[in-house]
């Protein structure tokens, strides 16, 4: 148990996707304009992060892995599919943004609307992607734990995009340089935005 | 020798070619595929890794998606492209598992993130999808090289500022060392990345003022 709550605060704050590996960040530049839709942008990519981990886990574990198929048959010991995991991954991710899709359109067509071309794009936001390869790379014990490091991770680019919207809001009002105006001036508050982030790695867990 | 009707560096087609570069770039315009630009660009040997790894695989899907153009039914299209940059990013990740292998390493995820980069979606959405092969090879490769040339300035002022070498090889003397020169450590940290990518938007939009946002 402290395990999971160990690494669900280092998913959110130590290894934020947006401040310390910089996944996403097309759609969380495009998007955060406004609290609003950034809070519903957020809150998709924390659903889909928190089943895409978990189900590309299974898949990891019981096809793609070396030797991973002998529970089929114990002569497929030598198989590797490993190849094959980004074509898994990607085909589970376009899957679950597909539902998602539905779901928003059902429950909250204004929301949809708002999300326009952004919803689709999730597929294609490489923190999703990210999530499912750093699961890999760091070879969680269990499904408990790719479970919350998927939620952690979509938490964490929540709270960046969220974040980042509130700053933009704001900073309308204020008087940037003309060629900062807009792009530049998001990329260097996301830059000083990271290093007080930064600081949350001096934490042990 | 060629039989096409036009020739196969007119003007046109030039254009497709150096515009990414500057007025329609990738990074700091379409702001697209900003992920992974930052991410490897500690050091500018993986940095350029990635760039000839991201160009590989744009001019191929580009090329592969405009000829499939006809055939493929709209609704299916984003499974289509994926499966073919996903086939090509696996390719790429192989051979650079097998003869860069160390490079790899460095690289860890962000090979398999090719993927989602988004410029290679974009342009396969926005421009393979309605043109001709040689015009999408065009394209990709422009794009490309739009996307290289800021992977490869981030990269160069992070290593040069950041460990005081270029491509691992001791740049700044040791007498700067000895009189008292210290290496920036923050630009070894991720976020300092953005904010060189502030900087060159900051540089070139004061230069064009045609791209500035209200």
């Amino acid at each position: 148990m402290e395990n999971l709550v160990n690494i669900f605060v280092k998913s959110i704050f130590i290894d934020n996707m947006i401040f310390a590996y910089f996944l996403g960040m097309c759609s969380y530049l495009a998007v955060s304009k406004t609290v609003k839709t950034s809070t519903g942008l957020g809150i998709a990519v924390i659903f889909v992060l928190g089943f895409t981990v978990p189900i590309n886990f299974l898949l990891e574990k019981f096809i793609l892995k070396a030797g991973a198929l002998t529970w089929i048959n114990p002569t497929l010991a030598d198989v590797d599919l490993s190849f094959l995991t980004f074509i898994m991954f990607i085909a589970v991710i376009a899957s679950m943004v597909q539902l998602v899709e539905m779901v928003i359109e059902k429950f909250a067509p204004t929301l949809y609307t708002s999300l326009g071309i952004f919803l689709p794009l999730i597929a294609v936001n490489c923190a999703i992607l990210g999530g499912s390869l750093f699961m890999q790379e760091r070879e969680y014990a269990n499904i408990a734990e790719a479970t919350v490091f998927g939620l952690g991770s979509g938490v964490g680019w929540f709270l960046a995009i969220v974040g980042i919207a509130a700053i933009r809001e704001k900073i309308q009002y204020s008087n940037v340089p003309a060629p900062l105006r807009g792009l530049g001036i998001t990329f260097i508050i996301t830059g000083l935005m990271g290093i007080a982030f930064m600081s949350f790695m001096g934490i042990k867990l | 020798m060629s039989t096409e009707k036009e020739p196969l560096l007119s003007p046109k087609n030039l254009k497709l070619l150096t515009e990414p570069l500057g007025k329609s770039n990738p990074i700091t315009v379409q702001v697209l595929g900003i992920c992974s630009a930052l991410a490897v660009t500690v050091k500018l040997k993986p940095s350029i890794v990635l760039a000839i790894s991201v160009m590989v695989v744009m001019a191929v899907s580009n090329v592969v998606i405009s000829l499939l153009r006809k055939s493929i039914p709209p609704r299916i299209r984003i499974i289509v492209q994926l499966v073919v940059i996903a086939t090509m990013v696996i390719l790429v990740d192989q051979v650079l598992k097998a003869y860069a292998y160390d490079v790899s390493k460095q690289l860890s995820v962000f090979v398999g993130l090719i993927i989602t980069n988004c410029i290679i979606m974009g342009r396969l959405e926005a421009f393979a999808l309605a043109n001709k092969p040689w015009a999408s090879l065009l394209d990709g490769l422009g794009n490309a090289a739009g996307y290289a040339v800021i992977l490869i300035i981030v990269a160069f002022f992070r290593e040069l500022l950041g460990s005081g070498t270029l491509l691992d090889i001791q740049v700044i003397p040791q007498a700067f060392y000895n009189a008292g020169y210290v290496n920036n450590g923050m630009m070894i940290l991720p976020p300092m990345a953005l904010v060189v990518v502030g900087v060159i938007i900051w540089v070139q939009r004061s230069r064009r003022k045609d791209l500035i946002e209200d």
